[in-house]
């Protein structure tokens, strides 16, 4: 496969999201503000991509035992960084995304990207799977943002484009409205895409 | 926070659920809940690891982390703590309670990744609970997770028989449920408060 073949493979035919269910966690949590949604992937962006580099680099030299606290490490570090880094630069979207920036630690994609691609490919393609994605569940945390943060404060990006005739729907603020978007989307792309079989 | 730990409890179970308004736990949540069965298995496994854990990574933050100035390794830590108190306790329950092991034993190795378990340790430092706060939050976040799935199984059960469209099969329809359980949570939400 080429570079490009596996970046859109990753981002959007295989999307971690609507494809392998995985990483819902804070797909659902940080959405309700499409900024919040931006950072969070980029978050992600950045520590897929170079846990997969360093996991794929170092691949012939860990033992299979022990692999699984290997890769986990290796992604805790770089998750480290981009806490440290929003602390310092953005500490208000910092706070606002509270406890889920480490719980990138724990999401299912990083971990199922680094055992299923970084693990048996070389460094440059895991780097290239890694942004491709955390693109594509970029793409899908700032498309449910975009939903949620429209009807429930009329705005997008804190800017207001709504006028004031707008009754924000409070609902898209609380928790439920989170899980009826996704299963929506999910909805739709399978019926549109993938063409479930009867 | 000035909150009694007995209020907490109580909170953690129901206004903020830690699925259905936290969102910790998806993933084994959605892929588990097959069978009644396994799911209470497993829901039974997280209260208890949830419980310790929330302890030992309370004392390990206050004791350690705090006392040698380096809470920027927490993540970290808190995973290693994490991960080798369920290897441990998955030794022991092999070599003392077999029966146990058979039942409880397949659903430890899938503990050390669901997120509820970190998510709650770094919650009671975020929040800043004391000690009996972080046990009460714990167990309480775990059966929180245990009502929840247990409930969602229960449903999913009875959906064998209906008609679901194509297209929703499987995780859709699961998400719509959640959504409506938690649309139900909400009503508790009023009573009181913990951010």
């Amino acid at each position: 496969m080429t570079k490009k073949e596996i970046f859109i493979t990753s981002a959007f035919t295989e999307n971690s999201i609507w494809r392998q269910i995985l990483g819902i966690c804070s797909a659902l949590a940080v959405t309700n503000l499409m900024m919040n949604s931006l950072i969070m992937g980029l978050g992600v962006i950045f520590s897929l991509a170079l846990s997969g580099f360093t996991i794929s680099l170092i691949r012939a030299w860990t033992p299979r035992s022990v692999r699984m606290m290997v890769q986990t490490l290796i992604i805790a570090a770089y998750v480290i960084i981009v806490d440290i880094f929003l602390k310092a630069n953005l500490p208000a979207i910092s706070k606002q995304l509270g406890p889920y920036v480490g719980l990138i630690i724990t999401n299912c994609i990083l971990m199922g990207r680094a055992e299923a691609f970084a693990s048996q490919n070389k460094p440059f393609d895991s780097l290239v799977d890694g942004v491709g994605a955390g693109v594509g569940y970029t793409f899908v945390l700032l498309l449910i943002g975009f939903i949620r943060e429209l009807f429930g404060f009329g705005s997008l990006f804190g800017i207001r484009v709504l006028g004031a005739w707008w009754t924000p729907w409070s609902i898209m603020v609380m928790a439920p409205s989170a899980f009826f978007i996704l299963a929506m989307l999910i909805w739709i792309i399978n019926v549109r895409f993938y063409k479930p079989k009867v | 926070m000035d909150i009694s730990a007995f209020v907490l409890f109580w909170a953690a179970i129901f206004t903020s659920n830690i699925l259905l308004t936290n969102f910790l736990g998806m993933c084994s949540y959605l892929s588990v809940s097959r069978e009644v069965e396994s799911s209470f298995g497993l829901g039974v496994a997280v209260v208890f690891v949830l419980t310790i854990t929330a302890a030992l990574n309370w004392l390990v933050y206050h004791y350690i982390l705090v006392y040698f100035g380096i809470v920027y390794l927490q993540f970290i830590v808190f995973i290693i703590v994490i991960a080798a108190f369920v290897q441990l306790l998955e030794l022991i329950i092999e070599r003392y309670t077999p029966a146990l092991y058979y039942t409880l034993g397949i659903f430890l190795p899938l503990i050390t990744v669901n997120c509820a378990i970190f998510g709650v340790s770094l919650f009671l430092v975020i929040r800043n609970y004391n000690f009996l706060q972080s046990i009460a939050f714990g167990a309480g976040s775990g059966i929180g997770w245990l009502l929840a799935i247990l409930m969602l199984a229960a449903i999913r059960r009875k959906l064998k028989e209906k008609m679901v469209p194509l297209g929703l099969q499987g995780v859709g329809i699961s998400l719509i449920i959640t959504g409506i359980m938690a649309l139900a949570f909400v009503g508790f939400s009023g009573i009181v408060q913990i951010q």
